[in-house]
């Protein structure tokens, strides 16, 4: 069939079962609008923001598992969407990123919204395209979106010139993806994965370090009976919140700088690290000549690049945790002997007695940590949780009752502020029959506020609940902890009216600061199923707490510090 | 700090638009090293071959091969452990210096003159990194005019 770039672009997404895509248009992508508008296929959410169609496109990936489509044109409409795709890319989110760009006859010569866009994507993309020839499109496509969600998932983007969009070729996506330089290894290595399960049975004191991949591979249930019949206790990082429920009582809860006492004192004593598609990160080991220092290492990571980067690994498997996990399970059959854990489990109950994870009602003020539980009580299992990057991020990884994995989605490698109302909305297009509540604060929340106008528009309600403390708070924690409460551009007593801000787009608002208003308006933006900020004014100076001092040892936490 | 060592890594990737910059980016991107690069078609192949001189510690040079096998046109990352090794020099001389002992000098480097002109001659040696250099020193009191060095290349023996 003879069609035009435009239209390949359109049949390739439908092909693919695309049932929703963000973008914002402009010149160099009109053809491929121009075709958008013709179709009843699929779903365009115009975001108000380039930033803003990434975001929602990984929030809808995060959600649902699929590839996010972001569809938006060249110069200023790519640079806007470079943050996005740094964030898919820290993350391993799958996205097929489509850009326009000028006409073949002026790339090179400075052209009006020209900008060498597969350069700056190189950097923040797994792959990228530039195509030059209509004739090239089904392939690039289906390649692009092959490589999003194969392997260790990521951002792909493919930049297309005003022309191609115009020129007529043959359409053919009836060919399988053959890329030979690229062949993503799968399946473990079985006797590596052998002599892993052999170290697991002759460890004392083993601990699960339960990573972001396993969400990505979606081996959550497979993981979930791994730690049941092995009885051995798990750790989650950050990204992996959810992949154990929070009720599991194997679960000691997350590592890492903000993680509990218990995950960090159980990582610095086990003999045994079981890593599962995490990676290392520096917020998670604290010092890394002190990180699990007695302990051997099994790393399961689909990327070979992550395996021995950062620590070394006594059994390194590349492969798909799903695999490695199904391997582990069959090999491990013959039940592991439970009761010669019963010490090491009691050390950690101990060490969660000594120092839950807690905070002190000790104001008049709202504490932020008791409105995520709340909302945790109000609403459990039945909200998709996202957040902004701060303060409130934390608390919310640590005090909301996760689940199930994607239950929780968030900016974690990239830490980028103005990701999570975006997101959420993506969350609300993927999984309309659950609230999206996303937890922000009052510095994040002005990164991406137009998107109020998007979720209002296309009637994705989402539950902005602004931890207000006037302050850009995680900044300012560090201030105090680290450069002697010298507070340098983090006060933000200056802010807008939220609750007429929301009004103002159509949404509604609400100011709380008491337990009883806080109830009253999540009952009420609840019933009424709309777009909403809940402005809730928290304690200014709370603290998030238990802190590994960034590059200190994980044994060695600050656990308490009351700020006056 | 673990100690920096000198290593020769040649990648064969697909012959195709921007390959080049996706390498050096990673090499940019993540602080790696790169003391020499060269890149030519392998001939009768969709294929290129480039010869990377690099160096860094053990875990260093792992994550570089690791790292450059990740990108997608990367068909093969060869981490060279016994080669052979070779770079080339050009070097122009005054055409007063003595010719005689510059010829003998270049014979003796795997080279020889290959071009005169009425102001200058260009000779040219292809030797080990190592003994190129030696050469370079040696051909100081000639007053060479002016110097261009290859990277290498190399090949598994």
């Amino acid at each position: 069939m003879q069609i035009s770039g435009a239209q390949m672009v359109i049949e390739a997404l439908i092909a693919e079962e695309v049932d929703t895509i963000f973008g914002y248009p402009g010149g160099a992508i009109m053809n491929v609008y121009d075709e958008i508008y013709k179709q009843n296929s699929f779903k365009h959410i115009l975001t108000r923001h380039e930033q803003a169609a990434v975001h929602a496109a990984e929030g809808y990936s995060k959600a649902s598992g699929k590839v996010g489509v972001a569809m938006i044109t060249s110069g200023p409409g790519f640079t806007n969407a470079v943050t996005g795709l740094a964030d898919a890319y820290m993350d391993s989110v799958p996205l097929v990123v489509i850009s326009g760009q000028v006409p073949m006859s002026l790339i090179g010569t400075d052209a009006f919204q020209e900008i060498d866009a597969v350069g700056i994507s190189r950097s923040c993309t797994k792959h990228n395209y530039l195509v030059t020839d209509a004739a090239d499109l089904p392939r690039v496509l289906k390649e692009a979106f092959y490589i999003a969600r194969t392997g260790r998932p990521g951002p792909v983007h493919v930049d297309i010139p005003k022309d191609v969009t115009a020129q007529i070729a043959k359409f053919d996506y009836s060919k399988e993806v053959d890329i030979e330089t690229y062949k993503p290894t799968t399946k473990g290595n079985t006797r590596q994965i052998k002599k892993a399960v052999d170290a697991i049975k002759n460890a004392k004191r083993p601990l699960f370090y339960l990573g972001g991949g396993i969400i990505n591979s979606n081996a959550s249930e497979e993981v979930r009976k791994l730690v049941k019949n092995t009885g051995i206790p798990a750790v989650e990082t950050f990204m992996a919140r959810g992949t154990l429920k929070y009720d599991d009582p194997l679960l000691i809860s997350m590592l890492g700088m903000h993680g509990s006492y218990a995950a960090n004192m159980a990582m610095s004593e086990t003999d045994l690290v079981i890593g599962l598609g995490a990676r290392f990160d520096d917020r998670v080991t604290g010092k890394l000549s002190e990180f699990a220092k007695g302990a051997k290492i099994i790393h399961v990571d689909i990327d070979p690049a992550s395996i021995s980067k950062l620590v070394n690994a006594d059994f390194p498997i590349v492969g798909d945790i799903k695999h490695v996990v199904k391997s582990m399970l069959d090999i491990a059959k013959t039940t592991i002997d439970k009761e010669r854990y019963t010490p090491w489990l009691d050390t950690i109950a101990n060490f969660n007695k000594l120092h839950p994870l807690s905070f002190k009602e000790d104001s008049e003020d709202l504490k932020p940590q008791w409105v995520i539980k709340r909302v945790g009580e109000t609403l459990g299992d039945n909200a998709n949780i996202s957040t902004d990057v701060g303060q409130h991020q934390m608390w919310t990884a640590q005090f909301y009752p996760f689940s199930r994995p994607r239950q929780f989605i968030s900016s974690g490698g990239l830490g980028t502020m103005g990701f999570g109302f975006p997101a959420a909305v993506g969350v609300k297009a993927a999984d309309p029959k659950r609230i999206s509540v996303n937890f922000t604060g009052d510095g994040s929340i002005l990164m991406n506020i137009q998107e109020l106008m998007t979720a209002v528009e296309q009637k994705l309600p989402v539950i902005n609940i602004i931890l207000n403390n006037n302050y850009l708070g995680m900044v300012r924690q560090w201030q105090t902890l680290f450069y002697n409460k010298r507070h340098s551009e983090t006060d933000l007593s200056m802010q807008p009216d939220f609750v007429k801000l929301a009004e103002a787009f159509g949404g509604v608002g609400y100011r709380v600061s008491t337990k009883e208003e806080f109830d009253a308006a999540l009952k009420d933006a609840i019933e009424k199923n709309v777009v909403a900020f809940i402005d809730v004014k928290v304690h200014r100076l709370e603290n998030v707490m238990p802190m590994v001092p960034s590059g200190g040892s994980l044994f060695n936490m600050m656990l308490e510090y009351k700020e006056k | 700090m673990e100690a920096a060592e000198r290593r020769v890594i040649s990648v064969i990737v697909i012959n195709e638009a921007s390959v080049l910059s996706r390498i050096t980016d990673l090499f940019s991107g993540r602080g790696y090293n790169i003391t020499s690069l060269t890149v030519a078609p392998i001939p009768e192949s969709r294929y290129s071959r480039l010869t990377i001189v690099t160096s860094g510690s053990v875990r260093v040079i792992e994550q570089i091969t690791k790292q450059l096998h990740k990108l997608i046109p990367v068909l093969k990352v060869i981490e060279h452990a016994d080669l052979v090794e070779k770079e080339m020099a050009l070097v122009k001389f005054p055409i007063t210096e003595n010719l005689a002992d510059i010829s003998a000098l270049c014979s003796a480097y795997n080279g020889n003159i290959v071009n005169v002109s009425e102001e200058v001659i260009i000779t040219m040696v292809a030797d080990e990194p190592k003994r190129v250099d030696y050469f370079l020193s040696a051909i100081k009191r000639f007053h060479p005019k002016e110097i261009v060095r290859s990277g290498a290349v190399a090949l598994e023996r």
